[in-house]
């Protein structure tokens, strides 16, 4: 039986070889993130004018909608490819699900807290229980629930298919977030971006807001490959290549 | 240009607290993180090291 071309290609999901690749790429996502936040920073408070209405605090939005963009985002791939580890037994995709939960946490806390630091100056109050809000934090909670659920579990196979089924069922959340704007009556104003109307913003504080997104998102690839190679290396440890590589990298 | 003075870029037109407590929170909680990553990249490391 000839199984070259299948193993052409899923080369990348075997963890040895995935392990690599994101040891390489991983600068390379570093000198991204750097480069596009200053840039984004420097147009977000140099170059954007101040806002008619809100004055300099809506200069949050530069690091508020790209976290809340990130965070629902990873919540999606985390639950992708933890259906995709389950689906399929595919150890790799499991350990990335994995690798991705605390980042999303991460990005899902800044937009709460940077939601927080924006609502007391222009609406007068830290929090309230809006369907947008309140379906964030929801989601922090799905990304904790996770966490706690996936740690809880000793049995690995069975710790990740148990997290993929609450990811999967969380993913419902997701929407909910999204379109909570349209379909409640909210505190929160609408879609920063639509696809289907012109921008209402100054298209300098647009370009700002993208250019922090892509530095979000090559920030993301990082760490969570980052994390992603810690994980291969606590589960394959007994695996000769592990022994191979840890002397491949000793001799350097 | 927006700002005449570096003490007018960090009042913020009076919303210094709101702008710096957001971006303050964000950038230490972003270079936690690959911190923390590296620290399990390397225990990991050496906790296969020490198998062999």
């Amino acid at each position: 039986m000839n199984s070259s071309p299948q193993l052409r290609l899923f080369t990348f999901a075997a963890p040895s070889r995935f392990y690599g690749l994101a040891g390489a790429l991983i600068p390379w996502f570093w000198v991204a993130a750097i480069a596009l936040s200053i840039t984004g920073l420097y147009m977000g408070f140099f170059v954007a004018p101040t806002d008619a209405t809100q004055g300099e605090s809506y200069r949050i939005i530069f690091i508020h909608v790209p976290a809340a963009w990130m965070s629902m985002l990873l919540y999606l791939v985390m639950a992708f490819w933890a259906a995709i580890g389950w689906a399929f037994k595919a150890r790799l995709a499991s350990m990335v699900a994995r690798s991705i939960a605390p980042t999303g946490a991460m990005f899902t806390f800044v937009a709460l807290w940077t939601g927080a630091f924006w609502g007391k100056p222009t609406w007068g109050t830290w929090w309230v229980w809006d369907a947008r809000l309140t379906s964030e934090l929801i989601l922090l909670f799905l990304y904790l629930g996770y966490i706690a659920l996936v740690e809880a579990i000793d049995d690995t196979r069975r710790a990740d298919n148990a997290g993929a089924l609450v990811a999967i069922i969380g993913a419902i959340n997701v929407p909910i977030i999204y379109f909570s704007v349209k379909w409640w009556n909210t505190l929160h104003q609408g879609a920063t971006i639509s696809m289907t109307a012109a921008p209402k913003m100054a298209s300098t504080m647009l370009t700002a807001m993208l250019l922090m997104t892509l530095a979000f998102w090559a920030y993301a690839f990082a760490v969570v490959f980052m994390r992603t190679r810690a994980v291969i290396l606590e589960r394959e440890r007994d695996a000769a290549w592990v022994g191979e590589q840890l002397k491949k990298e000793g001799a350097r | 240009m927006n700002w005449n003075s570096a003490s007018e870029f960090f009042a913020m037109g009076g919303y210094g607290l709101y702008v710096w407590g957001s971006y303050a929170v964000t950038a230490a909680l972003m270079l936690a993180e690959p911190v923390m990553a590296a620290l399990r990249h390397r225990r990991a490391r050496r906790s296969a090291a020490e198998q062999r």
